[in-house]
């Protein structure tokens, strides 16, 4: 297969890459420039978009032989990804781009482009397992790896993006292909691994939505509406947060605080006790397939956040939405994130958050 | 593993230097305006110096040898030129001898006259002579204009001579480039040699593109400072020169040891300069011949890409005023890294020509400054001929740039972004 090997000048999409050339595909190189304006985003070994990256994302297909070339996907990235970062938070959500990127860029921008240009699959070094299935449908599975399981962001894909793509990582672990790079000599084998969100360079994502959505101050009140600090935006907060909330009053039972709800519309930060957290009922919008949709009621297992615990769960699927119902309550859960549903192993889809609940039997 | 393991290992420089000979496929090399081939004649004049030691400062016989074969060098290139040999200055290459001209006769000529700090230039330059420019506005008082061109890509020579007119007294100088690198076109050096000289105004040019491929003399010419370098014309790499007039005063930007009339100072590349010279000689002596040669092929070249391409644009002129080896076509609906790419994938290796940005190719400000908009800039390639290539060349890109340009067109995104997959 002709095969487009998006590298970030990573140790894994590198690895990843290899891989493929290994197994026999005719393997080139592609680095995606999602920035505008590269240089900006310069940011030492934290973010995929430096130019530092670039280069090592090219010196990495030296190594392995294949051709490269650099994509511009900026605009692109910067309308389906950037734009609805900001909006996500500006209406007190909580976004995860790396789902967006994938949905949009990755397995969609870039995919239709290799496609057309004659390419049939994308090759990523996302920690993920694909298999044919029984209905000979193309599967994707945690990876072996536990660990460094990226399932989750990949749930956004549909059968059709699934088809084209290829996660040569996925049967192995993050030590183990570290060791394979030393040993193909691909010299970003001991670059650390990128944990931020890779458009925000410094890491100060608060410091970063200030800039772009301007401060806009209100209050931070507890659950019967005391009013107990101030902040300058609530897009400086997400749902479950206990750090750096900056309350000049003490809780009266000395327990930390944390936040339970946030209201852009009246610039209203809701704080309360971790039990005020819970809940077990969720309502998601944007529903994502990665096979056929599934119909009525399905028990299965949901993923809440990137690296966060599955929780045992019965989704009901309707037209264009979903109600998970969890068996028992989770904390934290932030509108705006995905919950990823599991068949066991298998990623059967995806929803956005919209609303959270606490039921009566709580 | 380890089997496979240790070949990875070893595939470092010797397999890069030798993919091209192994290859099976000949490659398509369209990209002579990046560099050319070096010629058997300069790589055997190189070579006989590299073992030969001797820094050419010294007074003993190692150095006198070493320095004889630097002054030949010179002498050859003021002959191939028509410079003397003391208006040869020997640099790392092009961009050093921009930077030379446009910061040395600026820094001069307002330490002569503190009044002139107007730097007059075309909005098509090359980026080693817009970045300094650049740095000069930013950082030491320069006031840059930078005159704008025709459709054609051709300097407008009356916007000049108004510009000359009323400000010569604050003109420290005048830098247009001979023949610019993206599009080919010749631009009016006679005319604006008249119109600054009138004022003494010195002229630099940047003549990088032009060396071989048109008749360049500079004395004939009438400007003061000249660019070329040696791997545009068959020589080495990392060496070129800034022709300076025996008369013209620049300020050095190395200073040192004081070689190259005090304006260059650095230890002499003997082998490169042997190397660059032998290339300069036969670039001129080959020209007129090879003038003609690369122009029938470059008329062939754009009949046949328009043949299967019909809607195939030719940026700059069709016909004496663009180089002999340059084409440069507009794909309309097309990315030009798309094509590139894909031409790449067959051997065929041209380019989008244009500055690259952490390897994202930005819409040429060549095209820009020609009235052409973002998709028509981004949708275009030039092709650059030179001393290797035949109609053999042209035979493949022929074949190959239907189905390239049908691939690129459908790869072009249709919808607009959020559109959901």
């Amino acid at each position: 297969m002709k095969v487009l090997a998006a590298m970030s000048g990573g140790v894994d999409s590198a690895v990843a890459a290899a891989r493929a050339v290994d197994a026999g595909h005719d393997v080139t190189g592609i680095h995606l420039a999602l920035s505008r304006n590269p240089k900006s985003y310069r940011s030492g070994a934290r973010g995929c978009c430096t130019i530092e990256d670039a280069n090592d994302a090219r010196r990495a297909a030296d190594v392995i032989g294949i051709p490269f070339y650099v994509w511009d996907m900026s605009d692109r990235f910067h309308a389906d990804v950037v734009e609805d970062f900001l909006a996500e938070y500006d209406a007190g959500r909580t976004p995860n781009p790396c789902l967006r990127c994938n949905e949009k860029i990755k397995f969609a921008a870039v995919l239709d482009r290799g496609i057309a240009l004659g390419f049939d699959a994308v090759a990523t070094g996302h920690y993920a397992r694909l298999e044919r299935g029984p209905s000979g449908l193309v599967e994707i599975h945690r990876a072996v790896d536990h660990a460094k399981d990226q399932s989750y962001v990949l749930g956004v894909l549909t059968q059709d993006q699934l088809a084209h793509s290829m996660f040569p990582l996925g049967d192995t672990t993050k030590p183990a292909i570290r060791a394979e790079a030393e040993r193909r000599g691909i010299a970003v084998a001991a670059k650390p691994d990128s944990h931020d969100i890779c458009f925000i360079s410094d890491g100060d994502t608060g410091g970063w939505l200030a800039e772009k959505l301007g401060t806009d101050a209100g209050t931070i009140v507890d659950q019967a509406g005391q009013v107990i600090g101030d902040h300058d935006g609530t897009y400086r907060f997400t749902i479950g947060q206990r750090r750096g909330l900056r309350l000049g009053v003490p809780a009266e039972d000395g327990r930390p605080r944390y936040v339970l709800d946030i209201e852009p519309a009246t610039q209203t930060v809701t704080v309360g006790p971790r039990s005020a957290l819970a809940v077990d009922a969720i309502t998601g919008v944007h529903p994502r397939w990665c096979g056929a949709a599934p119909a009525g009621e399905l028990r299965c297992t949901v993923q809440l956040r990137a690296h966060g615990e599955e929780h045992p769960a019965v989704v009901r699927v309707e037209a264009a939405s979903l109600r998970i119902e969890l068996l028992e309550p989770a904390y934290g859960i932030a509108p705006g994130q995905s919950a990823v549903i599991y068949d066991r192993t298998r990623v059967v889809g995806s929803s956005t958050i919209a609303q959270t609940y606490a039921t009566a039997h709580i | 593993m380890a089997h496979v393991v240790a070949v990875n290992r070893r595939t470092t420089l010797v397999d890069a230097m030798t993919t091209h000979s192994t290859e099976p496929r000949q490659i398509v090399y369209l990209d002579h305006a990046a560099t050319t081939p070096m010629v058997p004649e300069a790589i055997a004049a190189m070579t006989a110096q590299l073992s030969h030691l001797g820094n050419a400062s010294s007074l003993h016989g190692s150095g006198r040898a070493a320095r004889r074969v630097v002054e030949e060098s010179r002498e050859t290139i003021a002959q191939a030129l028509g410079a003397r040999p003391s208006e040869v200055i020997v640099t790392s290459g092009g961009t050093e001898a921009d930077n030379l001209a446009l910061k040395g006769l600026y820094w001069q000529r307002r330490a002569e006259d503190a009044l002139r700090t107007v730097v007059v230039s075309t909005a098509i330059e090359h980026h080693a002579v817009l970045d300094p420019l650049q740095w000069l506005a930013a950082e030491e008082g320069a006031d840059v204009r930078l005159l704008p061109v025709d459709r054609d890509g051709r300097l407008g020579v009356d916007a000049l001579e108004a510009l000359i007119d009323a400000e010569h007294e604050r003109i420290a100088l005048v830098s247009v480039m001979w023949a610019n690198n993206e599009v080919g076109t010749i631009q009016p050096i006679d005319d604006v040699v008249r119109m600054a000289a009138a004022h003494g105004i010195p002229v630099h040019t940047d003549a990088v593109q032009a060396v071989g491929q048109l008749p360049v003399d500079f004395a004939a010419s009438g400007v003061d400072a000249l660019t070329l370098t040696g791997h545009k014309i068959g020589g080495p790499y990392g060496v070129g020169a800034l022709l300076l007039g025996r008369d013209v005063e620049a300020m050095p930007l190395l200073h040192g040891g004081g070689q190259e009339r005090d304006v260059r100072s650095g230890t002499l590349d003997v082998p490169a300069i042997a190397g660059f010279a032998a290339a300069t000689e036969l670039a001129a002596k080959r020209q007129a011949d090879h003038g003609v040669a690369l122009t029938a092929l470059r008329d062939e070249l754009v009949a046949r890409v328009q043949q299967v391409v019909p809607d195939a644009q030719l940026n700059g002129p069709a016909d004496g005023g663009r180089l002999p080896g340059n084409v440069h076509l507009s794909f309309p609906g097309c990315e030009g890294d798309s094509l590139l790419m894909l031409l790449d994938a067959q051997g065929i290796e041209c380019s989008t020509g244009s500055a690259c940005n952490a390897g994202v190719p930005q819409a040429s400000h060549v095209l820009l400054a020609m009235g052409r908009d973002d998709a028509t800039a981004r949708g275009s390639l030039r092709f650059s001929l030179g001393h290797t290539s035949s109609r053999s060349d042209i035979d493949r890109l022929g074949v190959a740039i239907g189905p390239a340009v049908q691939r690129a067109r459908a790869a072009m995104p249709t919808g607009t972004p959020g559109d959901s997959r």
